[in-house]
Order: structure tokens, then C-alpha cells, then sequence
């Protein structure tokens, strides 16, 4: 984006409403600008966190620390949908977002944005502890200004390196928790990282000619489609890999490892029918790139909910005193 | 009020009043949790005072 396209987004000139017309927008709008399904799979990866952590919180303390990384997302998503408005505007996949459809302007997204974050950063740090502030600072800023700002319309490895920032809530829940980091938390952050990449770019095959039109250099569109799908299957096997490190780090059970086998086995399976075998027809190669993006939400959805679940029935400590 | 026409200035205020009123329960909100979270804190720190 250059100077002039962000002094005119961050005044409001690039809406449609006029100069100075009241604003039009509802709270419901707002909400939308915190991209809440990101934000429920962020909250989730959060309560693993504290709930594998071995220092119990008060329960409205761990409430609070929810609360501050929901919002701590949603005010990440608002400042991206600030900063992309003018591809937002351009890509049918966000062209309903509230600031391209001009219910929102971009200046109001842009102190929304702020507020929130600092809200959020502030509460965490005076009400559970200033580590997790820390990070949740880190992330906001991470996600901010190296994905959105710097790594988004620059390199095909953005949501590589940009995945980072969604992978950090485990360690913030764990450190709201404790006050302290250790491998447990690390190991679920490698987890999430690794999910990344064929996540983000199964929907990049499926919207290559839309993220191409935005001229967002997402994997698919420099690199082309079979590139993409080799680099799917290799980190779908480096991701497969560290699904199984929660057990052998010994903080996950028996319950974890099916789950991990069982939806390992087939999302293995899925990415190889979308990268190995041929699609006769188009809608079929998209039918099968869009099965392999919704599975791989709800594989990550699984594994969590068993480490979730473990904590929570002490079973992961049942199946370590028995191994030990 | 219905056969009214619908005026953007009555848009405005409506969507003024959504905020309004959203922004008054975020307040309120944070004005209960700051509340709960101190005697959360203290509560336990009351418990082992040592007198």
C-alpha cells in the first residue's frame, strides 16, 4: 500500500459515504470486524493452555485471561481488516467485510483496532500477569506489523512465517497460568505453526485467481499450483510428526494419540487425493482443496478438544503413571 | 411510527443508539470484572493475613 492509498484509508476517503456523513455503523458491525470463527478456534487453542497448565487458576481469573486473548484476536483482525481494505475490497472472499461493504470506515476499524488492543493488553497485565501480556503484545503486534504490514503482499511464505501469531495462544494461556513458560506450551505452538501453512494454502488453491486479481502473492499464484501442493504434503508430514510430540513429551494420553492417529490418517489421506491424484475436472480439484481447508479446522478443533478433555479428567496423568 | 419514511438521519441514530448501547455494556462490563478479579485477589490475601 502506498503513502497515498493509506493517508486516504486511514481519513475514510475510500469508502462510499461521503465526508463527515454519520456513521452508520451498528455494534453488530463491529463485531464483525473481530473475525469471531478466528477468534473461537484462538480462544479454544487458549483454554488447552491453561488447562494443561500445572498451576490451577481461579476460574474467573482463567475467564479473564480468555477475555483478553478473544480480544486481544479480534482487535489483531480489525487492524488487518483496517490495513487490507483495499484488497478486502477486491477479493469475493472479503468483499462483505464490514469496511468494503462501508459500514465501517477504515479510520473508525483503525482506533477500534488500537483501543482494543490496548484494552486488552492492559487488562491482562494489571488483572493476571504482565508475561501474558507480554505476549499477547507480541502476538497483536506480530500478526499487525510483520504479517499484515510487512510479509502479506511481499512473499509466498506469509502465512508461514505470519502463522506464528496465530500459534501463540496456548503459550499465553499457559503463562496467564503460571506466570512462567516451559516445552509443554512451546511443543503446542509448534503444533499450531505447523498447521498453518497447508491449512492457508488448500484455501489459496481454491481462491488462487482471487488473492491473483488482489495481488497477493500467496504460494499458488508465484509458485503455481504444483509447487504448492508438494510443499502441502511436506509440511502436512512435518505437522504429522508434531502432532505425536504432545505424547511423547508426555503431557498428552491415550485419548490424544487416537485422536491424532485417527484424524492423521485422514487428512494424510485427503491432502494426498488433493495433491497426488489428478481432478478430472476443476470443480472437483476445489471440491477437494476446500475438504482438505475445512478437515484441517476440524482436526485442530480435535486434537485440542482431547488435550482439553485429558486435563480436564486428569486422564493424560492416569496413562503417565501407567507408562511410567 | 410505522408509514414513516426512512430518513438517514434516523439510520444514523439507530445505528448511534447500537453503539451507544454496546459501548454502555462494555463499560459496565469492565467495571464488574475489575470488581470481581480485586476481590478475587484479595480474597485470598485476606484469608492468610496473619492476625
Amino acid at each position: 500500500m502506498n503513502s497515498g492509498t493509506l493517508s486516504a484509508i486511514i481519513s475514510g476517503a475510500a469508502t462510499t459515504a461521503p465526508a463527515h456523513a454519520p456513521s452508520l455503523a451498528t455494534a453488530s458491525d463491529f463485531f464483525a470486524l473481530l473475525k469471531p470463527r478466528v477468534m473461537s478456534l484462538v480462544v479454544f487453542t487458549g483454554i488447552a493452555g491453561i488447562m494443561l497448565a500445572p498451576t490451577a487458576m481461579h476460574p474467573v481469573a482463567a475467564l479473564t485471561a480468555l477475555f483478553c486473548i478473544a480480544a486481544g484476536a479480534g482487535a489483531s483482525g480489525a487492524l488487518n481488516m483496517w490495513f487490507d481494505a483495499d484488497i478486502d475490497a477486491i477479493m469475493a472472499r472479503t468483499q462483505s467485510r464490514p469496511i468494503p461493504r462501508g459500514r465501517i470506515t477504515p479510520s473508525e476499524a483503525l482506533g477500534f483496532g488500537v483501543a482494543l488492543s490496548l484494552a486488552s493488553i492492559a487488562t491482562m497485565g494489571v488483572l493476571v500477569n504482565w508475561l501474558a501480556a507480554g505476549l499477547l503484545a507480541f502476538t497483536i503486534a506480530f500478526y499487525v506489523f510483520v504479517y499484515t504490514m510487512g510479509l502479506k503482499r511481499r512473499t509466498p511464505q506469509n502465512i508461514v512465517i505470519g502463522g506464528l501469531a496465530g500459534a501463540m495462544p496456548p503459550a499465553i494461556g499457559w503463562a496467564a497460568a503460571t506466570g512462567s513458560l516451559a516445552v509443554e506450551p512451546l511443543v503446542l505452538v509448534a503444533l499450531i505453526f505447523m498447521w498453518t501453512p497447508p491449512h492457508f494454502w488448500a484455501l489459496a488453491l481454491y481462491r488462487a485467481d482471487d488473492y491473483a486479481r488482489a495481488g497477493v502473492p500467496m504460494l499458488p499464484v508465484v509458485a503455481g499450483e504444483r509447487a504448492t501442493k508438494n510443499q502441502i504434503i511436506l509440511y502436512t508430514l512435518v505437522f504429522l510428526a508434531v502432532s505425536a510430540l504432545p505424547v511423547l513429551a508426555g503431557f498428552a494420553g491415550l485419548i490424544y494419540a487416537a485422536t491424532a492417529l485417527a484424524f492423521g490418517a485422514v487428512f494424510l489421506g485427503l491432502v494426498l487425493q488433493l495433491c497426488v491424484m489428478t481432478a478430472a475436472t476443476r470443480a472437483l480439484a476445489s471440491r477437494r482443496a476446500m475438504r482438505v481447508f475445512g478437515f484441517s479446522i476440524l482436526h485442530l478443533f480435535a486434537l485440542f478438544a482431547s488435550l482439553i478433555a485429558e486435563a480436564a479428567f486428569g486422564v493424560s496423568a492416569l496413562m503417565g503413571s501407567l507408562f511410567a | 411510527m410505522t408509514g414513516q419514511p426512512k430518513t438517514p438521519e434516523s439510520d444514523a441514530a439507530r445505528s448511534l443508539k447500537s453503539r451507544n448501547r454496546a459501548l454502555a455494556f462494555v463499560l459496565v462490563g469492565f467495571v464488574v470484572l475489575f470488581f470481581v478479579m480485586t476481590l478475587v485477589r484479595l480474597g485470598g490475601n485476606v484469608a492468610e493475613r496473619s492476625f
